[in-house]
């Protein structure tokens, strides 16, 4: 247990953006150009907050009482949420005087988003989940309808906000009913105890009515009916922030609330409730997503299906399982931005050219893009060496360890109905000719996004047991 | 205090949070959903004060408060979202929100 002064520098990172929040605030209020610098003060607070929490990946302590954990598992998630922002931000620059946002309040909830992540992944009480979890919500919720002049916008942005908080309220009376049978809020005496409690159904009934809550927010089968409509409406690099970053941390507060199941062998409780929404979100996922002729459309049904992916390392429950889902959410954030910022630089004024038919002939009209898309199509399906294969491989190994055999073929069985659709994409750009006829400016900010992105999927890909190494040494 | 049973208030709390989905289910203005909500939030609420009063410690207090001021946050984002969309279409009803389709 460090001192309690040390206390303050353990938390640095949330500690950074926290301060970074107010300073973005104070520049915001005082000069008339902040849309220009808060970019990229945003991106060099998000990098010195990823760097800190990777130097500091060994300093595993849990802090202020068992409220927060620092290092370890949260700082894997805080580089993925501060990178996967940084990237955002850069493909935001150009993108948002196309949108008509060109203002600096969109960084400011950028940054307080990650904010919340942030002590998301790190909670070890109810309590900081809770807060975590509304300061990322309510910061995407404006982040959805962040241009109000705009009608699909407004539409995103309602209909993710009486979705989301909807969930909010699941998630709170199920931590009502836990904190009632239990007499604590800590997750360090839900673990302990678990045995004891999972005996007690009005225990169980908050359990599965938390987690109802949190299926909402990882967008998986049968709680997924804001995600195409949110994912099309909104804008397009905020999409690309929600769908990465925002699963990332949801996924992050069920591994900790998990990993208190699985450490008593209670797997009775979860398990059915994961291996059916793993399927049934795999399955639909991938089905309906064939039928999709607008790409963020197609991509917001495949995001249903990536839950799936995740939550069958969720379903199998072993300390491999979550270091596959760590991976997978490493390799997904990264693919799902550098897709996002291609779809941002194609996209024009009105919202339109993000259908098939526009990215047909791409590679006539842009070389650079068309092979990065179809880098990150490949990648998202699964085909090796890229990232998007080994989160996949790993998951489907965790759950023939845990007898789930049967989870993994449909798993396997959805990505190869998965790769008629990302292949389709490919197909369209290289193979047919450009039906409208446009040209199109590239921002060198978001191909540089797009390039950064890619160098990721391919690293990890091609050697992905240096980050495996990472993510299992410091899972207990 | 302990003259009314605690089962009392958590029947009560439960039918608060039964109305307040069937609420966001059913009805179709988003003023009237966003209360719904709003229900639930407080049904949860009612839920833990009287754990907190019957368990004999302050946490389920202390986190009604938390609760109490993350609602009224959401209040004011939901509230200027609703008007936002009414200056662009003069209506809330959510079944007119319905550009996308699948």
């Amino acid at each position: 247990m460090p001192q309690n002064n040390y206390e303050y520098f353990l938390l640095m990172p949330q500690i950074i953006i926290g301060i970074g929040i107010v300073l973005s605030v104070i520049i915001e209020i005082t000069t008339k150009k902040s849309e220009q610098i808060l970019p990229w003060f945003s991106i060099a607070m998000f990098l010195a907050t990823a760097v800190y929490s990777i130097l500091d990946i060994n300093q595993n302590f849990v802090l202020f009482g068992g409220m927060i954990e620092v290092g370890g598992k949260p700082a894997i998630f805080n580089f993925i949420f501060n990178i996967g922002a940084a990237l955002v931000v850069l493909s935001s620059i150009d993108y948002l005087k196309k949108y008509g946002t060109y203002f600096g309040e969109y960084y400011i909830l950028i940054q307080s988003s990650v904010l919340g992540m942030m002590v998301m992944s790190g909670a070890r009480d109810i309590l900081m989940i809770f807060m975590g979890l509304e300061l990322m919500s309510i910061c995407f919720y404006v982040l959805a309808g962040i241009n109000r002049k705009k009608f699909s916008a407004n539409e995103a942005s309602m209909k993710y906000f009486l979705l989301g908080a909807f969930a909010t309220g699941f998630i709170v009376y199920g931590i009502a009913l836990i904190y009632g049978t239990t007499g604590s809020t800590s997750i360090q005496n839900l673990s302990e105890n678990f045995s004891v409690y999972s005996t007690n159904i009005v225990f169980v009934l908050g359990l599965i009515i938390f987690l109802i809550g949190f299926s909402f927010k990882i967008a998986a089968v049968p709680f997924h009916m804001w995600v195409p409509d949110v994912y099309q409406g909104s804008a397009t690099t905020v999409t690309g922030l929600m769908s990465t970053t925002g699963k990332a941390a949801a996924f992050s507060v069920l591994i900790v609330v998990l990993t208190a199941v699985f450490g008593s062998n209670a797997h009775s409780v979860t398990r059915p409730y994961f291996a059916t929404i793993s399927a049934l979100s795999m399955v639909f996922g991938s089905m309906v997503a064939i039928s999709q002729n607008n790409l963020k459309r197609m991509l917001a049904y495949s995001s249903i299906a990536h839950a799936g992916y995740m939550a069958i390392g969720l379903a199998a429950g072993n300390a491999y399982s979550i270091a596959g889902i760590i991976f997978y959410l490493t390799a997904y954030a990264f693919m799902n931005i550098g897709a996002f910022a291609i779809i941002s630089i194609v996209e024009d004024e009105n919202d339109s050219r993000v259908d098939l038919n526009s990215f047909a002939g791409l590679h006539s009209k842009s070389p650079i893009l068309a092979a990065m898309m179809a880098l990150f199509m490949f990648a998202l399906a699964g085909i090796p060496p890229l990232a998007g294969f080994f989160g996949k491989y790993y998951v489907f190994v965790s759950a023939i360890q845990s007898n789930l055999t049967w989870l993994a073929i449909v798993g396997v069985l959805s990505s190869v109905i998965s790769v008629y659709f990302y292949i389709r994409v490919v197909v369209v750009m290289y193979f047919k000719d450009s039906v409208e006829d446009f040209k199109i400016t590239i921002s060198s900010f978001s191909l540089a996004a797009v390039v950064i992105a890619a160098l990721f999927v391919l690293v990890f890909g091609i050697v992905p047991d240096t980050l495996m190494n990472v993510i299992t040494s410091v899972i207990h | 205090m302990s003259s009314i049973p605690m089962e009392y208030y958590l029947i009560l709390s439960a039918f608060m949070f039964t109305v307040g989905v069937a609420g966001v289910l059913i009805r179709r203005n988003a003023i009237v959903v966003f209360m719904c909500i709003e229900l639930m939030l407080n049904s949860a609420n009612l839920s833990l004060v009287t754990f907190s009063s019957y368990l004999g410690n302050s946490i389920g207090q202390v986190f009604v408060f938390f609760v109490m001021t993350v609602a009224a946050a959401e209040a004011a984002v939901g509230l200027a979202i609703i008007i936002a969309i009414f200056r662009n279409k003069k209506s809330v009803n959510i079944d007119e929100i319905n550009i996308f389709k699948w």
